[in-house]
């Protein structure tokens, strides 16, 4: 399902080689958690990147690491070649962050006025209001719109400033079908205007529908980079569920097979190639029911990557 | 910690003087509409000093005196103290602690917003609304309690007032760091009428007793209530070049304890 989603621009076409926003193997621990580990990243011009992962994966952060809004306890972080902090770099970055409370008794319109001031070319205020779809909530009060609203007058004050590179940190949350949509459209559009866009997503279906490259992020580190075939292809291919007497351990010695799961009576198998497994499988146990054979979707390798790829078989849920 | 330095010391670079002005007098605009429009912050810093005065100075002892000022004036200059207090202390910490400890104020420092207009926007704010409680004061004091002052001493007890916001502003930014957006309103509470009441801001001065008159004097309010009482004739006569070098550090303390937790913030994530 997801695969078929269609792509609305050639990966290749917008990108150039010019490093935008970068972790170069950076760490971040919050006291004993380590947020990050060795994280390298690369955000090119003219790319719209997915930063996709669990939650407490660690895309917070790495987002909060580029706006300068963290520092690293080691490693650098350097967006248009220099510090994030630089007043100078803000100018050319907008972004979207998850907050908590934004203060409730300002309009729209002025939220938009506000930060509009902050920039030296600032975006007009209808267009900024049309392309965020709040024309008719301009005289609202922030604190009397709904959450997809006030997710979407967040996405306002995100490119008010006409920014070069936008951070955009778990922008369709809370959004309805209709408007991730909208806000989707609209982040094409950025791209299409020459501007860089990294966004962090646990929706899988966002990062393939909109981004030119994927970074797989989970428990602090990055645990595969390409495009969304690309990803999807490293670990997609087959599954295949059956009951059966063998052992994990025999299962999981079988040629192809790459992981191997309980699921109640049943078992779990994940292979690039189902046909040698099957074979091997059915000439192993003849009492083998209830056999299916499916493909993984970018679901199940989202979680594959995602889970704990160690040798303890014990994946975490 | 030395990010901060380098934050704040750049962040002039690339805006003419003009551009600086719109924006911090935007920021101001805004902060001042944010606040009027919240009744929390006007029924709570509004209403308590002009209620009080209504009470005590004009439905009540509206014809007394202490020490040969009338009631009505002495209370201006104390519930104009107590009221200011508030403005200034709500209008920083409140909000402060609020955008810090729910994420917005990482908002604004991702934007290119230089980082002194948040601050100043707040503490303009605390004045005009100080400003605003003095003049409700007067108002009514005038109307209603036969009060009557030059001009002269009037502006000068306006503009006392109006410059005593600065001290508790100051005061409110370090609240506003070292506390969380649920508990700030009741640490603003817990420290503001305490201490009001200490310095002498709703029982007079001398009607207190002897300890706490000893407490006072150590007491930032007090020394901006002695300030305006002695412009309407009722201080202590104490010379008011060390009340306001009381003020003046007290001013500076508090924008040192603020500025430890601007530094830590850097380094916190929150949200």
């Amino acid at each position: 399902m997801l695969a078929t989603i269609e792509r609305t621009r050639p990966a290749e076409t917008a990108t150039s080689n010019l490093v935008v926003a970068s972790l170069e193997g950076v760490n971040k621990n919050y006291g004993s958690v380590k947020a990050l580990r060795s994280v390298d990243f690369r955000v090119r011009a003219g790319e719209l990147v997915a930063l996709l992962g669990p939650n407490g994966a660690g895309k917070t952060t790495a987002v909060k690491l580029l706006l300068g809004l963290l520092q690293p306890n080691s490693g650098r972080v350097r967006v248009f070649g220099g510090d994030p902090t630089n007043p100078e770099n803000r100018m050319k970055t907008g972004a979207m962050l998850q907050v908590g409370r934004v203060p409730e008794t300002l309009r729209v319109r002025e939220h938009i006025d506000l930060f509009s001031s902050y920039y030296q070319k600032p975006m007009a205020l209808a267009e900024v209001v049309a392309a965020a779809g709040l024309e008719k909530l301009q005289d609202r009060k922030f604190g009397d719109l709904s959450g997809g609203q006030k997710q979407r007058v967040l996405f306002a004050l995100s490119i008010c400033g006409d920014p070069d590179m936008l951070f955009l940190d778990e922008p369709t949350v809370g959004l309805d079908v209709e408007s991730r949509r909208m806000l989707w459209d609209e982040i094409r559009r950025m791209v299409g205007r020459g501007k860089t866009v990294l966004l962090t997503t646990h929706y899988l279906q966002e990062a393939d529908a909109l981004a030119d490259r994927v970074a797989v992020i989970n428990q602090g580190e990055i645990v595969a980079q390409g495009t969304p075939a690309e990803i999807k292809a490293k670990t997609a291919g087959k599954r295949i569920r059956c009951i059966t007497n063998l052992s994990m351990s025999v299962l999981r010695r079988i040629p192809g097979v790459s992981d191997v799961k309980e699921d109640r009576e049943a078992v779990e198998l994940h292979m690039i190639e189902a046909e040698s497994v099957l074979r091997e499988l059915l000439s192993m146990d003849d009492g083998l029911s209830g056999l299916e054979v499916t493909s993984a979707g970018l679901e199940e390798a989202f979680l594959a990557l995602t889970q704990d790829t160690g040798t303890n078989g014990n994946p975490q849920n | 910690m030395s990010t901060a330095t380098v934050v704040l010391s750049n962040t002039q670079i690339q805006r003419s003087p003009g551009d600086t002005a719109r924006v911090y007098l935007k920021e101001a605009k805004y902060e001042f509409l944010k606040n009027l429009r919240l009744r929390m912050y006007t029924a709570s810093v509004l209403s308590f000093p002009i209620m009080f005065y209504v009470l005590f100075g004009l439905v009540l002892n509206a014809k007394e005196a202490i020490g040969g000022t009338g009631v009505p004036t002495y209370l201006i200059a104390t519930y104009g103290t107590f009221g200011v207090i508030g403005a200034s202390l709500f209008g920083t910490a409140a909000g402060l602690a609020s955008d810090r400890g729910l994420g917005w104020l990482q908002v604004k420092r991702a934007s290119p917003m230089p980082p002194f207009a948040y601050f100043v926007a707040k503490v303009i704010t605390s004045m005009i609304f100080s400003t605003f409680i003095v003049l409700a004061l007067f108002a009514l004091g005038i109307g209603f309690g036969g009060v009557r002052m030059p001009l002269g001493e009037f502006a000068k007890l306006l503009g006392t007032l109006a410059a005593g916001s600065l001290p508790f502003s100051a005061m409110g930014l370090a609240l506003g760091y070292f506390t969380g957006p649920n508990s700030a309103p009741a640490t603003i509470n817990l420290i503001y009428l305490p201490m009001s009441f200490c310095s002498g801001l709703w029982v007079p001065f001398m009607f207190l007793p002897k300890i706490v008159r000893q407490i006072a004097l150590a007491l930032p309010p007090y020394h901006l209530s002695q300030l305006a009482l002695g412009i309407v004739g009722a201080g202590r006569h104490e010379s008011s070049v060390t009340h306001w070098e009381v003020l003046a550090a007290f001013t500076m303390i508090c924008l040192g304890v603020a500025r430890i937790g601007f530094q830590r913030d850097q380094e916190k994530m929150y949200g």
